[in-house]
């Protein structure tokens, strides 16, 4: 009996038996990752098996697998997430110089679970024909009812935005980003809708002046190889907002090991690998975000637009609010 | 007879889990999120959902009725191909339909730009027709689904019994008079049975109406599962959703009171088909091909525009793979789905039990599941499983056999199965009713067991049938995306999975390659689909 | 009386098949008129082109003086004011017998309708059953339900294909009597489509015989009976043999049973073959007569015994006996003539 439960498992778990591997659960799109995973591949023998998905449902469904899952990593696009995987007690803490030495401190979790792989700024965009850059200042300030009909936004099922108020709450309290709130709401050109590559291409068609984007998306518009997305983007001018306060909302893309993983080892490898150099000068080249390593160069369009003060607030802070922050969307209309 | 009866217990059981979870959430009430949801957005959601369905259901039975009728009575120009191909948009997942048209006629689509380069307008200055919009995603929808009502309309109006129209005529009813009175109340069951799916599509669609912004109750499921992390809540949404589903059929049932709509007319004279004048042709062929412009050739043009842009660098070894999984699902399910349909169908035929009845039922009611809501539904309960599995094992045996089921193909067929079961049992009981009983009877009398009767008599009477409903999925499984992504293996992508990655990057132009490839699958069972249907009725076609 | 209804010079080919050939009859305002003929002699076809649902090839119809159709000028269906009761009743399922029957009364308004429905279920009996649908009848209720609605809106005249032939063949003859009752009292011109002679001599003045597309003789039933005009019409029309005789004269054939007289004159060529219809109510079973036949076979029919009768000769020929005549098969029976109308056709 017992023979044939043996030989029953050996089939079914076939394929887990392959020597060195990990596994990954990602909410970064396959094909924004593939390519440093391949490369990882070719330089350690370590074979990377990969599921992408909408974070949250990846959540689930580690969940529900529970201490039995394949997954070595889960690997998401904003810090809200991996807060409320370490929250689920999805993580487990992990001890590596390499990581603590190259990411900065506020980019990573205090408990070790989780850890920044890259960096990106959410910024506010205009169009310079129709806008004075001297009337731009803060995130809050886009309440102002100067703005009236004149902000584009995406949904606020989005995570970046959810993340920007819950940042706000974080630093001005929920009464006073409720209140902002219904002021940015009651600007808006139009109801929510689409990407941030909308927004921007919004504003170049005229549908609104103002619009606030992950900075990579205009970076990646202006280096696109289609002619419509290079002519769009550069009717847009980028603004750092907040730079006499609290600095440009920060958010990362991350990653952390989970408590089940069976190749801990080669995780760590994988995420060593991911902050190395080489990786780091991908994401920079390739998706135009900031590198987490501040010693390595930028891609020169983002050092086109300049230095700038960035938020330091603790990026845990954004998961925490995260929920308070999409209630308060929905409360003030934000759809 | 028992053994059959508790096999369909079983089954049936097997495959309401994922209900059974969503409506045990009933039973823990989440006041808080339920307070904030009604202070809040509720109120939109159900607007929105509202609109939509009524939007959706007008258009799609106004652009799927009309044109059955025409290419089923009438002879026009282009009728004989446009039979067949005014099916070909369900090939069409309505989030690439959305996808296309955005594209091209968002304010910075190239319509637009050309439009404001060519006249020196600004973007105030002229109206156009906002896509991502609530007219927008019922536009969408519509234009995808009407299939559903258009083929299962011109199967009723082809099985139509002549002679009810001549009366009909007889008594004073012009061509129109007598669609609207005799020849559309008639293939009502048959328009309502589309309806309902298409319906059913609307409410689970995600896709679409998040990507147009509109905040439905379906939208609203997602937010409040993911966003607010209540589970609970989400789940019970879920269930007042079946539950308005579960309501409007009955009440459709209802309303047909005892009427009944088999023909009383047991003679078929063949039909003929009315040749039209020219101007009234015209009229026909632009009417009907408008749907299939809208919903078909616009759309896929735009595909194959992009596409040629980027399929060198979206084809190769790693897309062969994409299109063997689809293909593979798509099949294996298609199998299964029909298997169980007729098992199911049969059983309740020959033991007509409430109980039996109310299983068919609840299996039914999965297709108006959001995809998303199934794939959870059936993870927690197959992971479950496996872990206690694994616990057992590891107690009494010191065997770890970790994740059995979830995380494998198997996982994903049993989710679609849930969700899709609907389409084949539907058709196939259909087809079922329509064979007498008497048939049974006599081969009973020839001393034929249950199987072999199934087997040799009502198999072959089902044939189209059979082959519908095994496409439907096929097509159906093709498109699937939400519980695709959350379930599927390691390094397991499909066409749906790949196109939607590449869309949601807002990379167009890449998507574009896979989304062909899906539609192109698509056709095939479509054009099959068709010429079974025009056969089905001797002395035509 | 007018003329209600004018066929003139129908033809009518459906995918090279000549299905009518040169139709041309009237029927009189009130009259009753069935066309009688096999399954496929293109009856059916030729009621459907009065009713419009088929066009002709060539001929006129025309119904009360107007013009329905010609070779350029087709009144659609719908406006020819006619009433048509189809084989099956073609009932429309989905609505209850009421909404049946109002069907065709859409320019009426409420009240006149309600009067009219009154009218018609008073006159078809179908009191009990103004709510019931259609599957729940029996055949003569539906077959009832569906002349109602097709005589509701009063039609100018009424086409029935086929009216009993769902019907329990018992039943036929009551209900085709009742309903000529009901037709006459209402006065409606009337054509009606039989393959069953019985049913035709129960319900109709006037009788045309149809055969391959032609219609062969258009006369009342004792004429078609007893004067037939072609060989097929008397073949068609109630029971007889042909025997071979030759003309003596004027009043007298000369067969192998017997020379037979009749008073009917009839222009011959004297010493002409021809063919003589013998009826089996021509020959009467007499012991006292010298002529002899064997019974080769008998259907009992309640008062009377058809027996099938073989002559010396090997000839046979049909007798009508009242049923207490009760002859055992084989058994030789005396016979003798008498013929009222004699019928004659030129040998070929």
């Amino acid at each position: 009996m017992i023979k044939y439960i043996h030989l029953l498992i050996f089939l079914f778990t076939l394929q887990s038996a392959n020597a060195a591997e990990v596994n990954i659960y990602s909410a970064r799109k396959e094909a924004l990752i593939k390519p440093l995973l391949d490369q990882f591949s070719k330089e350690t023998g370590i074979a990377v098996n990969i599921v992408t998905g909408k974070a949250d449902t990846l959540l689930k469904r580690l969940e529900a697998e529970n201490r039995n899952t394949p997954a070595d990593i889960l690997l998401t696009v904003d810090v809200a997430r991996l807060v409320r995987a370490k929250e689920k007690a999805l993580f487990q803490q992990i001890d590596s110089k390499l990581l603590n030495q190259v990411i900065p401190k506020n980019y990573r979790d205090d408990d070790k679970q989780w850890f920044g792989l890259s960096l990106r700024s959410r910024v506010i965009i205009y169009a310079p024909d129709r806008v004075d850059k001297n009337d731009l200042s803060s995130y809050m300030d886009l309440a102002n009812e100067k703005w009236i009909n004149r902000i584009c936004v995406r949904s606020s099922s989005n995570v970046y935005n959810q993340s920007l108020v819950a940042a706000m709450i974080a630093n001005y309290g929920l009464l006073k980003v409720e209140r902002w709130g219904r002021g940015l709401v009651s600007n808006f050109a139009r109801p929510p809708k689409g990407g941030d590559r909308d927004q921007i291409k919004a504003i170049a068609a005229g549908v609104c002046d103002v619009g606030l984007v992950n900075n990579y998306y205009l970076a990646g518009m202006l280096e696109s190889s289609q002619k419509s997305d290079v002519v769009a983007a550069k009717k847009i001018r980028l603004f750092w907002p907040d730079q006499s306060t609290h600095g440009v909302h920060m958010n990362v893309s991350g990653a952390g090991i989970l408590k089940s993983a069976k190749n801990k080892k080669e995780a760590i490898q994988l995420l060593e690998f991911l902050v190395g150099d080489f990786a780091q000068q991908w994401y920079a080249d390739t998706n135009y975000e900031y590198s987490i390593n501040s010693k390595l160069e930028n891609s020169s369009v983002l050092k086109s637009w300049g230095k700038f003060k960035a938020d330091e607030l603790n990026l845990d802070l954004l998961g925490q609010h995260n929920i308070d922050a999409l209630m308060l969307m929905d409360r003030v209309g934000w759809k | 007879m028992t053994r059959w009866n508790s096999l369909l217990v079983f089954i049936s059981l097997l495959f309401s889990i994922p209900l059974a979870i969503v409506f045990g959430s009933l039973f823990f009430p989440e006041y808080e999120v339920w307070e904030h949801l009604r202070a809040t957005v509720l109120i939109d959601y159900i607007g929105n959902s509202f609109a939509l369905l009524i939007g959706v259901g007008f258009f799609s039975l106004l652009i799927g009725v009309i044109p059955a009728w025409l290419v089923t009575m009438y002879r026009f120009p282009l009728s004989r191909q446009l039979e067949w191909a005014l099916l070909l948009p369900m090939s069409v997942p309505a989030y690439i339909i959305a996808y296309t048209y955005t594209g091209a006629l968002d304010v910075a689509g190239p319509l637009q730009v050309t439009l404001r380069e060519i006249t020196g307008w600004q973007y105030r200055d002229y109206w156009f027709p906002e896509v991502r919009s609530l007219g927008g995603a019922i536009a969408m929808l519509s234009l995808v689904l009407y299939p559903y009502i258009y083929l299962l309309a011109r199967a009723a109006f082809i099985e139509q019994s002549v002679c009810v129209l001549e009366v009909s005529r007889t008594l004073g009813c012009n061509a129109f008079g007598g669609f609207r009175r005799v020849a559309l109340p008639l293939a009502r069951p048959a328009i309502m049975v589309g309806l309902s799916l298409v319906v059913m599509e609307t409410l689970a669609d995600y896709g679409t109406v998040q990507y147009f912004g509109v905040s439905t109750f379906t939208t609203g499921i997602f937010r409040t599962w993911f966003g607010l992390g209540n589970s609970l809540a989400a789940a019970q949404m879920s269930a007042l959703l079946l539950v308005f589903v579960a309501v409007f059929l009955y009440l459709e049932k209802r309303s047909r009171k005892q009427a009944r709509y088999h023909h009383t007319s047991s003679r078929y004279s063949s039909l003929m088909q009315q040749r039209l004048t020219k101007g009234h042709g015209v009229i026909a062929l632009i009417i009907c091909a408008a749907p299939l412009s809208f919903g078909f050739i616009v759309p896929v043009s735009l595909l194959i525009n992009w596409a040629i842009d980027t399929y060198l660098d979206v084809l190769g070894k790693d897309f062969y793979l994409l299109f063997f999984n689809s293909l593979f699902l798509a099949f294996i399910t298609s199998m299964l789905a029909v298997g169980i349909a007729l098992f199911m169908a049969y059983s309740n035929r020959n033991n007509q039990s409430l109980l039996n009845k109310i299983m068919v039922r609840l299996v039914s009611m999965g297709y108006a599941i959001p995809g998303t809501v199934i794939a959870v539904g059936v993870l927690i309960p197959f992971a479950w499983f496996d872990n206690s599995l694994d616990n057992f094992l590891i107690e009494n045996f010191n065997i770890s056999s970790g994740l059995l089921i979830s995380g494998t193909v198997f996982i994903l067929v049993f989710a679609y199965l849930v969700r899709f079961l609907a389409v084949s049992i539907n058709t196939i009981e259909a087809a079922l009713v329509k064979i007498k009983p008497v048939m049974d009877e006599v081969a009973k009398t020839t001393g034929m067991h249950t199987i072999n009767i199934l087997r040799s008599i009502h198999m072959p009477m089902m044939r189209g049938s059979l082959l519908t409903a095994s496409l439907l999925v096929f097509v159906d499984v093709l498109k699937e995306l939400p519980a695709t992504l959350i379930l599927r293996p390691f390094n397991f992508n499909t066409l749906a999975v790949r196109t939607y990655e590449l869309a949601n990057e807002e990379l167009l132009a890449e998507a574009a390659v896979p989304a062909l490839a899906i539609v192109i699958v698509g056709i095939i069972p479509v054009i099959i689909i068709s010429n079974s249907i025009s056969r089905s009725r001797p002395g035509h076609g | 009386m007018d003329k209600a209804i004018e066929i003139k010079n129908i033809s009518l080919t459906i995918e090279g098949r000549s299905i009518l050939e040169d139709v041309s009859f009237d029927v009189r305002e009130a009259e009753i008129a069935c066309l009688l003929g096999p399954s496929g002699c293109g009856k059916t076809t030729l009621l459907r082109s009065i009713a419009g649902l088929e066009i002709q090839d060539e001929g006129e119809v025309w119904v009360k003086g107007v013009l329905f159709s010609d070779l350029t000028h087709h009144l659609p269906v719908e406006q020819r004011h006619i009433g048509m009761v189809f084989q099956d009743y073609a009932l429309f399922p989905h609505m209850n017998v009421r909404d049946n029957i109002v069907f065709g009364l859409k320019n009426y308004n409420t009240k006149m309708s309600i009067q009219r429905l009154d009218e018609l279920v008073t006159l078809f009996s179908l009191e009990k059953h103004i709510n019931k649908y259609p599957h729940s009848l029996s055949g003569g209720q539906q077959q009832r339900v569906a002349l109602a609605r097709a005589m509701a809106p009063r039609p100018g005249v009424l086409l029935l294909d086929e009216p009993f032939a769902s019907l329990d063949i018992e039943l036929r003859e009551q209900i085709a009597r009742e309903l000529r009752l009901i037709l006459k009292l209402d006065g409606i011109t009337t054509i009606m489509v039989s393959h069953n002679q019985l049913e035709a001599f129960a319900m109709a003045d006037i009788i045309g015989v149809m055969n391959d597309g032609h219609l062969l003789q258009w006369d009342n039933a004792f004429d078609l009976y007893h004067k037939p005009k072609t060989e097929v019409v008397a073949g068609f029309i109630g029971e007889g043999v042909f025997i071979s005789g030759e003309v003596i004269n004027n009043k007298e054939v000369k067969t192998e049973i017997g020379v037979i007289q009749s008073a009917a004159t009839h222009q011959t060529v004297i010493g002409k073959k021809v063919r003589v219809l013998i009826r089996p109510d021509d020959i009467l079973h007499d012991d006292n007569s010298d002529m002899a036949a064997r019974v080769v076979d008998k259907a009992f029919r309640g008062a009377e015994f058809l027996y099938t009768l073989q002559l010396e000769s090997g000839l046979r020929i049909l007798s009508l006996v009242p049923s207490h005549h009760d002859h055992p098969i084989n058994e030789p029976i005396g016979i003798r003539l008498e013929i009222d109308h004699l019928v004659i056709f030129d040998e070929k």
